[in-house]
């Protein structure tokens, strides 16, 4: 009986130690990622105190001792209640329309704003994958959009919209008119230009290369110039373009010489054999191209032609040196107004901007990587 | 054996492309023709001379950095567009040097395992790339460099520098007549070091013993110049900046415009040039890395002669791109006034003279010499580099 009682059997397995708290979790996380090395507890060190430094500026700047509300410069000076002055928001505010809309007639903005909605909602159709009938979509936004566009912002007086000439458009209705007339010209010009380069025919081809690598062998602001000081030379009188139509021509054929090597790229990376197969069954040109040679190649290269999306919308701020009113002209004249001089008015207008331009390119560089991630996910087997 | 009849291949239509490429040539040369019937009308309309007269006709406008002799009474519209060329190249050569070397350093910050160190240079990157750079030089223009105090409550730095909204002014060296032995020692002790370096990696491939060479080279770089300077006297003496009523006096002056556009251009194509390293170091394979260790090398000396050669091989094309788009850029000058190529020669020069063709015509040219020469160069780089497959 004694016996018996000494015996011991345990009859439940013991509970999992947790693991070493300098090896997992976070204290081992911050070991492994922050503090690996002496060099490492230094760069740490320096990197946590810079952004102790800066983080707590910035947002005392932009967010806590910002204006947000106000009437004039009044609001946004420094004064013995108010010492620090962060963000001049009020001046946004203020001017918020003109940002928007340029000197666009108050009574029409409505069309605007229904030409930002008809827009929003192609690109949405067209660049959600999962989004039915895309071709369809793709068809409004290249040939239905373009001419509702025109209509809505140029006007028809046979609808009944009256006309507005150009120099009444401004602000962001102009770089999203600048930065989508080059998206929609460059594409299409684009993937012709790479079909020439790459063609059997020595004039096409030699045309083709004298265009693109000039193009790409000069700044855009020369081109810009050129738009808007030889092509009225070019014309006759008559015929003399717009202001902001020689603008669209001048960054058009700038993109479309950029997008024309992109497209190329994506050719190069399609496979002989697939050539070879779509001649195997009889395709004459232009079919084998349409629906096996670029319906690849324009997926492969997707994210680079978003990228190069990206890389227009930013130089869409150029315009604003031949004397266009786009988006970054009308924060430069706005910060310009005497109601409105501070010492952060300019701070203010200029963070506005970048906020606006840094949105819509981070928006779209996220979403050509995930297009990337997702090809790469097809391409795994 | 049954002989397999291929079909004959379709039969290509040449008179069809013939038609296509003759097309193609006449109405390329039909809007060539009607655009230059075009503007001759209307520049004999406007009473706009044509040809390259103006070259020698003084031009008097004057231009705030000359980096050569230049008056606005007597210099001729040529020597304008020298100045505005040297300007575009001094800021390019500049701008070069200090992005590559941000870049470089960012791109490795990114890569490094050290999370708040990665993820800040990833963040740099990502603000930097997706904000137009004309907004970048137009905020560090008028933003920062323009909002400094005035004149009057200009900040004064150590070592005789004075800082305010029209510049940066720093004291200007005086070299006296025995600065050019201390010059000549210089260029000597390079010379010594780059025979010492080659000699001493002969000798390791011969015998293994390690190249030990950095006390020789601080000998022969730093204090045999040093030494030498002194002997002749110290002959370098700096004409500092004084504040004058209306102006900073003596000195030399470096422009807020040409500040902000360094700046920005730097700082911009860093964070391009930072995607091009980090790419370029994840391409190359991590077996490299794990094959070098297993051989016993120490880290430094893996990254110096595995990884780093390696991924220069990718870098080098994609940033000699980074640094044309860098030229290209510096033309966004003109937006804030300093005195490049294209706001000398296609702003001030087209608008006195009037003539549009040439004046374009020039500057694109010169941006597409820079191009090809830099293309010429890369392919030379390309084939050095290159892989010698077996």
């Amino acid at each position: 009986m004694a016996a018996a009682e000494k015996i011991y059997l345990r009859q439940t397995p013991a509970a999992p130690l947790p693991p070493p708290a300098t090896r997992a979790g976070i204290l081992g996380w911050m070991r492994a990622n922050l503090f690996s090395s002496p060099l490492n507890i230094a760069l740490t060190i320096v990197c946590a105190g810079f952004i102790l430094w800066v983080a707590p500026q910035l947002l005392r700047f932009f967010i806590f001792d910002a204006v947000w509300s106000g009437a004039d410069r009044q609001a946004c000076l420094a004064s013995p209640q108010h010492p620090d002055v962060g963000a001049c928001w009020a001046f946004i505010r203020v001017w918020s329309s003109y940002f928007v809309y340029g000197f666009y007639p108050a009574a029409d903005r409505w069309r605007v704003d229904l030409f930002f909605f008809a827009l929003a909602f192609g690109i949405v159709w067209v660049a959600w994958l999962g989004a039915p009938r895309r071709g369809l979509g793709a068809v409004y936004l290249f040939v239905v959009l373009p001419v509702l566009s025109y209509v809505l912002l140029s006007g028809l007086p046979l609808l009944g919209l009256e006309n507005v000439p150009t120099t009444q458009w401004g602000g962001i209705l102009v770089t999203i008119v600048v930065a989508t007339v080059g998206i929609a010209a460059s594409l299409p010009l684009g993937i012709l230009l790479a079909l020439g380069r790459r063609s059997a025919m020595p004039a096409v081809r030699f045309f083709s290369v004298i265009f693109i690598e000039f193009v790409r062998g000069v700044p855009l602001i020369t081109v810009l110039f050129m738009a808007s000081v030889m092509l009225p030379l070019f014309v006759p009188d008559r015929f003399s373009p717009d202001k902001l139509v020689r603008a669209l021509i001048g960054v058009a054929l700038f993109a479309s010489a950029y997008m024309a090597e992109v497209v190329r790229g994506g050719l190069v990376s399609i496979s002989r054999g697939q050539y070879e197969a779509a001649q195997a069954l009889g395709l004459p040109y232009w079919r084998m191209m349409g629906l096996v040679i670029l319906p690849q190649a324009l997926q492969v290269t997707l994210p680079n032609i978003v990228n190069t999306f990206i890389g227009l919308f930013k130089d869409t701020t150029l315009v604003f040196i031949v004397g266009i009113f786009d988006f970054l002209r009308t924060i430069e004249a706005a910060r310009g107004d005497p109601h409105w001089i501070t010492p952060v008015t300019s701070v203010t207008g200029y963070a506005f901007a970048a906020l606006f331009y840094f949105v819509c390119c981070y928006g779209m560089s996220r979403y050509a990587r995930n297009v990337e991630a997702r090809l790469a996910r097809a391409h795994r087997r | 054996m049954v002989e397999i009849v291929l079909p004959a291949p379709p039969r290509r239509r040449p008179w069809g492309n013939l038609a296509l490429q003759a097309a193609l040539v006449v109405v390329v040369g039909g809007l060539a023709y009607g655009a230059y019937v075009n503007a001759a009308d209307n520049l004999s309309k406007a009473n706009i001379a044509s040809g390259f007269r103006f070259w020698n006709n003084t031009a008097g406008f004057d231009i705030s950095q000359t980096l050569i002799d230049y008056s606005p009474s007597t210099s001729t519209f040529g020597r304008a567009f020298w100045v505005g060329l040297l300007n575009t190249l001094l800021i390019a050569a500049l701008g070069i040097v200090l992005a590559t070397v941000l870049g470089f350093a960012i791109g490795i910050a990114r890569l490094s395992r050290n999370w708040l160190v990665s993820h800040l240079a990833g963040g740099y990157v990502e603000l930097i790339r997706n904000i137009p750079l004309l907004l970048q030089i137009l905020f560090w223009y008028n933003a920062v460099l323009k909002a400094l105090p005035d004149l009057r409550s200009s900040f004064a730095l150590p070592g005789g520098v004075f800082l305010n909204n029209r510049g940066l002014f720093l004291p200007r060296p005086q070299f006296g007549a025995g600065f050019s032995y201390g010059l000549a020692a210089f260029m000597l002790g390079v010379m010594a070091t780059v025979a010492l370096r080659v000699w001493t990696h002969r000798r390791q491939d011969r015998t293994g013993e390690p190249p030990r060479i950095l006390p020789y080279v601080l000998a022969l770089i730093v204090a045999f110049p040093l030494v030498v300077f002194f002997l002749a006297g110290a002959p370098l003496h700096f004409s500092f900046p004084a504040m004058g009523r209306f102006n900073v006096l003596g000195g030399t002056e470096i422009l807020p415009e040409f500040a902000a556009l360094l700046l920005a251009l730097s700082l911009y194509t860093a964070a391009f040039i930072a995607e091009v390293v980090r790419a370029g170091v994840l391409s190359v394979p991590h077996g490299q890395t794990e094959a070098a260790q297993a051989l016993g090398l120490r880290s430094g000396s893996t990254l110096r002669l595995v990884v780093v050669p390696q991924a220069m091989r990718v870098i080098v094309p994609p940033l000699t791109s980074q640094y044309l788009n860098l030229i290209k850029n510096s033309s966004l000058a003109v937006a804030i006034g300093y005195p490049d190529l294209v706001q000398v020669f296609a702003g001030s020069v087209l608008n006195i003279t009037g003539q549009a063709v040439e004046v374009i015509a020039i500057t694109m040219a010169v941006y597409l010499f820079i191009s090809l020469v830099t293309s010429l160069l890369m392919n030379l780089y390309g084939h050095a580099v290159g892989i010698v497959e077996r």
